[in-house]
C-alpha cells in the first residue's frame, strides 16, 4: 500500500483525516500514484494537476524521503520507501500568500 | 413569515446568514469550505435550496460546490461513487472543476488576447467570478470566468462547456484584463425573453446575445472611457457592473470604472446618469425590487483609492432613475471608514419593503430592511467580502 500525506485543504475536500493509503500496481511512480488518488478521491481532480495535461499545479510540492521530487518526470520510479509503504509521498501547498 | 438568506462569499470561505421577515435578528452560519476564497454563491430561483458556490484558491486552483439543502451540507457534483463514471477507470471523472476552453469557436482556433503590455498572450483559466443559475431548470447554471469566457452546465455542476461565441466574437483578441484580472463578472437574463441575456466583462465591456449565448455583439455605444485610445472604442470599456429589473429588461443600468450609465434600448445606446453623485467611481449597482426606477450605487473614491470619499461609506440612491441622488447615511459608518464595496457584493431582496444588503471588504455586511432609509450591521468581523447574494423564502 503506498501512504500519501495530503495538505488541509485537500483532506478536507476528499474527507478524510490522516494519510490515505492506495493500492497501486507496479511500477510505483508519480504519476501512478496521482491516478490511484484521483480515482479514490474524484474530488480532488484538478486541485493537485491539470485534468488535462497533468501539469502540477505551480504551488504544490511533492515531497518524499526528505527530497524534493516536485520536478522530476512523472513517470520516474518513486522512492523504494515509497513503494514499499515505509515512507509517505507527500502532496504540500507551498508556503506562500496569506 | 419570509425568511431572507444571505449567502456571503469571503476571501476566506463562505457564511450564511439567515432571519425573519423583519430582518432584525440574524443567524450566522459557517464557515464554509474554510480558508478557501468563495468568490460567489447563488441559488436556484427554481429551486431556492439548490445553491452553487465557486471556491477558489491560488494553491489548489477552482472547486465548484453544490448545495441541495439550503446550505447546511455541500457536494462536489459528481463526485459521488457510481456518478458520471469514466469508462477508462470506473470511477467519477470529477470534472466538476474543469473549464477547458473551446478553442474552435468560430470555426477557427481562438488561442490569444491582448495582455496588458500589448502582447498576445494564450487564455488561460483562473476562477469562476459568478454563478448565475436557470431561472426554470436547478441543473442548468452559467458561470463567468476569468480569463473571460461563459461557461454552462445541464447537469447540475457535474460538468461546463464553454459557449465560445462570446469569446469567439470577432473583437476578443482585442480584449484585455483590468486590473482585477479579465473576469467575465456579470450575467443577466432576461425574464421575459430567456433567449436574451447581457454578460460584461473587464475590461472588455458589455455584451448581448439574442439565441441564449450562441452569438454575441458588443454594447457599448455611448460609453466613454479616457483610459484607452479611442475613448469611444467598441471594445476595451472597464464595465463594472450591469443591473436589470426584470419587469423592464430593456432599462440596464452600469457602473462602470468611472460614470454610472444608463440604456433605455437593451443596451443599444447609453448615457450617462452619475448627476449630482460626489463621485462617479465605483463598483456596484442595484435596481429597487419593486421601483423599477429607484437604484443604488456605492461611490468609490478613484480608481487609485479604493475608499469612500471623506472616509463616509455612503450608498446613494436615485429614485428618478439615475441623475439625481441622494445620500443614505443613517447607521452606516460616517467617519474613519476606508473600505471598499466590491462589484458582487450588494444585493436587494423581493419582500416589501424592499431589502438591501452591502458588504465591505472589511468583512462587514450592513442591511437595510427599508429600501436604505437606515441600515444596521448585520456582521462586522467576516473576513473581506466578495458577494453578496440574498433569498426571500416562504
Amino acid at each position: 500500500m503506498i501512504r500519501v500525506q495530503l495538505p488541509h485543504h485537500l483532506r478536507t475536500l476528499a474527507r478524510v483525516d490522516g494519510e490515505v493509503t492506495l493500492e497501486v500496481a507496479h511500477p510505483v511512480t508519480q504519476c501512478s500514484v496521482l491516478d490511484a488518488l484521483e480515482a479514490r478521491y474524484p474530488m480532488l481532480r484538478g486541485t493537485v494537476r491539470d485534468h488535462e495535461t497533468h501539469k502540477r499545479r505551480p504551488l504544490v510540492r511533492f515531497f518524499a524521503c526528505r527530497r524534493d521530487l516536485s520536478h522530476d518526470a512523472p513517470d520516474t520510479l518513486l522512492p523504494e520507501p515509497v513503494a514499499s509503504g515505509a515512507e509517505p509521498f507527500m502532496i504540500v501547498g507551498a508556503i506562500a500568500g496569506g | 413569515m419570509s425568511t431572507i438568506r444571505l449567502l456571503v462569499g469571503t476571501k476566506k470561505g463562505a457564511f450564511i446568514l439567515t432571519a425573519d421577515g423583519k430582518r432584525k435578528n440574524w443567524k450566522v452560519s459557517g464557515p464554509h469550505f474554510a480558508g478557501w476564497e468563495t468568490y460567489h454563491m447563488k441559488g436556484s430561483p427554481a429551486e431556492p435550496d439548490r445553491i452553487y458556490a465557486s471556491q477558489t484558491s491560488s494553491w489548489f486552483g477552482q472547486v465548484i460546490q453544490r448545495s441541495s439543502d439550503g446550505g447546511r451540507t455541500w457536494e462536489q457534483p459528481g463526485s459521488a461513487p457510481g456518478d458520471l463514471v469514466d469508462p477508462a477507470t470506473g470511477f467519477p471523472k470529477g470534472e466538476s472543476n474543469k473549464f477547458v476552453y473551446d478553442t474552435s469557436a468560430r470555426g477557427r482556433p481562438l488561442t490569444t488576447h491582448q495582455f496588458y503590455d500589448g502582447s498576445q498572450r494564450p487564455w488561460e483559466f483562473k476562477r469562476v467570478w459568478h454563478l448565475e443559475p436557470s431561472l426554470d431548470d436547478p441543473d442548468t447554471a452559467w458561470a463567468g470566468v476569468e480569463d473571460a469566457a461563459l461557461f454552462r452546465t445541464t447537469d447540475g455542476g457535474k460538468s461546463w462547456h464553454e459557449l465560445a461565441g462570446l469569446r469567439g466574437h470577432e473583437s476578443g483578441p482585442n480584449w484585455a484584463p483590468g486590473a482585477g484580472g479579465m473576469c467575465l463578472h456579470t450575467i443577466l437574463i432576461d425574464r421575459a425573453s430567456p433567449d436574451r441575456m447581457f454578460t460584461a466583462i473587464s475590461s472588455a465591456g458589455a455584451f448581448r446575445t439574442t439565441d441564449r449565448g450562441k452569438t454575441w455583439r458588443p454594447i457599448n455605444r455611448g460609453l466613454r472611457s479616457q483610459y484607452i485610445p479611442d475613448p469611444e472604442a467598441e471594445i476595451g470599456h472597464c464595465v463594472h457592473r450591469i443591473a436589470m429589473h426584470p419587469s423592464r429588461p430593456n432599462v440596464l443600468f452600469m457602473q462602470k470604472h468611472w460614470d454610472v450609465m444608463r440604456s433605455d434600448d437593451g443596451g443599444d445606446s447609453w448615457h450617462e446618469i452619475s448627476g449630482n453623485l460626489p463621485c462617479d467611481f465605483g463598483f456596484p449597482i442595484e435596481v429597487h425590487a419593486h421601483e423599477p426606477e429607484t437604484i443604488y450605487v456605492v461611490p468609490i473614491k478613484s480608481d487609485s483609492e479604493h475608499y469612500p470619499p471623506e472616509g463616509k461609506l455612503r450608498v446613494y440612491r436615485s429614485r428618478t432613475g439615475g441623475n439625481e441622488w441622494e445620500a443614505l447615511t443613517k447607521g452606516l459608518p460616517q467617519q474613519d471608514c476606508y473600505v471598499n464595496v466590491l462589484r458582487d457584493a450588494t444585493a436587494v431582496d423581493t419582500l416589501d419593503p424592499c431589502g438591501i444588503y452591502v458588504g465591505t471588504t472589511g468583512g462587514q455586511v450592513y442591511g437595510s430592511a427599508n429600501g436604505g432609509d437606515s441600515w444596521e450591521p448585520i456582521v462586522r468581523d467576516l473576513p473581506g467580502v466578495l458577494s453578496v447574494e440574498v433569498q426571500a423564502l416562504e
